[in-house]
């Protein structure tokens, strides 16, 4: 068999080791539900709080938004946290030692993450659904939205966060992007609609994937007329699919020449100085 | 799948490799070569350039000058085929820790199969006695355990050449005695040539059939540890009993003295004892030496001990 195909199919066997890895780890599952459950914990309790103009209440509008949210945090950072781990821990420069192993790796790793994200993102679909009046899941061409969604969402933030993973050198300063990200989700309508704040802070928060992200789930799960909330009173499906294919695309353009960049200086010894430099810092 | 390639001339051919970081020259001009089918031990002191010599062979790091050759073909654009011929154990790789001993074996057989038949996870956790572990998480193998998992791992695709960086730092003296026996037990695989790099002397002697001494950015000794003892144990410490006294000489020539010695005594010496300066001494002064940051006195203090 041609190697480079090989490397791709070994890659993709990795993704499915990796997430059964993930799944039987009690800490993984637990460090990626806790925030679910607190994040959804608290649309519970917003659900008797009605939105001028909407059919739902926050509490259900915001469910949708949480889920497109979380594939956005899960996608990036679930990419980026991990690879900046195993570039300390020696799980790069393994992959790197073997043939084909980086191709391998990153295959592996970013479709795990896309599954594991795929699947949590099922469960919050089902706990949405159960808990919440007014999601409306019912026929094909809601199914076929929401798939359409949550592929291209991952299509638009998988690579961002190999892009990212790729950048950043020394795990502390991971906040350096979580904080921004965390701020973003502020301005992103995720948890109130984003036509409360002023004009300015909007147009901020539409360059981002993480309002459209929110906005391509708001419609998929919620009855037509919640459109009333949203700027323009549109879902602008055609323009919420461009942004976020203009992320993936741009993502995906810069990887390649990131990763190999990276994979390139990959060595013994600088996986040891990054340790030592973590270990200073943090002691 | 690809013809293997065969063995052409000797595993590893340096001459005058150089790295300069910023204004530092860690390494000045070493030359040496590998013969296939060899155990060799790069041995120096911390911090005298072998984790970077060994890089730079491995593909890992540029150099800033000199010819390289590693199985035939110039590390730093070795292909995927070159680098599917070569085994690296690195001194301390935690990767994969959530993995399973035996799914991870299996899985970084497959990806050798394009390039070679692999060894099955089995056959490995047999040959380095991890069977009972095969089911366990990498993150509860002890030390001993997770260094011998690296050999394995290293091996997997049926290695023409293997690197050993450091094997034994940090393990007791059972674990290293076990991790010794299985690298005896590699040698015995055809042709699997092997360079460790190693700080620690005894180790060196007890595997490898050649020595390399790395100080100073060069190659200061080179040869079997026999032929290392021989040349560092240039003087001798002469001890013997006569009239009921103990006498000391120390003597360039040991054989020809005693001759002297005894060839005139009229049978007075007794207790005779001759004791050459030995390799681990004229090591262990160099190593002094260059942690004391006496690096360059080190390297030819040691130079002219051994030649």
């Amino acid at each position: 068999m041609n190697p480079t195909m090989h490397a791709y199919k070994t890659g993709w066997r990795r993704a499915l080791i990796e997430t059964k890895v993930t799944l039987t780890t009690p800490s993984d599952v637990i460090g990626t539900l806790f925030p679910l459950v607190i994040g959804v914990t608290v649309l519970l309790f917003l659900r008797g709080v009605d939105i001028e103009g909407a059919p739902v209440s926050l509490g259900s509008m915001s469910m949708p938004s949480l889920i497109g949210m979380f594939i956005v945090w899960g996608g990036v950072f679930g990419v980026l946290g991990t690879m900046v781990m195993d570039r300390t821990n020696g799980t790069m420069l393994r992959a790197k030692s073997m043939p084909g192993g980086m191709t391998g790796y990153l295959v592996g790793h970013l479709g795990s993450i896309a599954i594991f994200t795929a699947f949590s993102v099922m469960v919050m679909l089902v706990v949405g659904l159960v808990f919440f009046d007014g999601l409306e899941f019912a026929s094909p061409d809601r199914w076929l939205l929401f798939l359409a969604v949550l592929v291209l969402i991952l299509a638009a933030t998988v690579p961002l966060g190999a892009v990212l993973g790729a950048l950043l050198d020394n795990p502390n300063n991971m906040a350096l992007v979580m904080l921004p990200f965390m701020g973003l989700i502020a301005i992103s309508g995720i948890f109130y609609p984003i036509t409360a704040l002023p004009d300015w802070l909007q147009a901020i928060g539409q360059v981002f994937p993480t309002y459209w992200a929110g906005l391509g789930m708001r419609h998929a799960l919620l009855p037509d007329s919640a459109v009333a909330v949203e700027i323009g009173q549109s879902w602008r499906t055609l323009t919420m699919f461009i942004v976020l294919a203009a992320w993936s695309a741009a993502s995906m353009a810069f990887a390649p020449k990131l990763l190999s960049r990276m994979a390139r200086r990959e060595s013994g010894s600088t996986m040891a100085a990054r340790r030592e430099k973590m270990q200073q810092d943090w002691g | 799948m690809a013809e293997p390639q065969l063995p052409v001339g000797p595993a590893i051919a340096v001459s005058d490799l150089r790295m300069r970081y910023g204004d530092k020259d860690v390494l000045g001009g070493v030359d040496f070569t590998v013969e296939t089918g060899s155990v060799t031990a790069l041995l120096g002191p911390n911090g005298a350039g072998k984790t970077t010599t060994v890089e730079i062979l491995e593909g890992f790091r540029a150099r800033s000058g000199g010819e390289v050759s590693v199985l035939g073909a110039d590390p730093a654009d070795g292909d995927e085929h070159w680098r599917a011929r070569m085994g690296i154990v690195l001194q301390e790789w935690r990767d994969n820790g959530k993995w399973r001993v035996r799914d991870l074996l299996a899985h970084f057989a497959d990806y050798y199969r394009p390039y070679t038949d692999p060894w099955s996870a089995d056959e490995l956790l047999d040959m380095v006695g991890l069977t009972e572990q095969a089911g366990q998480r990498l993150m509860r193998l002890s030390g001993g355990q997770r260094r011998r998992l690296d050999v394995a791992a290293g091996i997997v695709g049926r290695p023409a050449l293997l690197f050993l960086d450091e094997p034994t730092t940090g393990f007791d003296p059972h674990a290293r005695r076990e991790f010794h026996e299985l690298i005896h037990r590699l040698t015995d695989l055809e042709g699997t040539t092997i360079l460790l790099t190693t700080h620690d002397l005894a180790e060196a002697e007890k595997l490898a059939e050649r020595i390399l001494i790395l100080a100073g950015g060069r190659i200061i000794a080179d040869g079997s540890p026999d032929a290392l003892a021989r040349a560092a144990a240039t003087t001798a410490e002469v001890k013997w009993m006569q009239d009921g006294r103990l006498q000391v000489h120390a003597t360039d020539d040991a054989t020809a003295f005693a001759r002297k010695l005894l060839a005139t005594d009229d049978g007075a010496v007794t207790d005779l004892e001759i004791h050459r300066a030995s390799l681990e001494d004229a090591y262990l002064a160099l190593v002094e030496q260059f942690e004391a940051g006496e690096v360059q006195a080190a390297a030819d203090t040691f130079q002219e001990a051994t030649r």
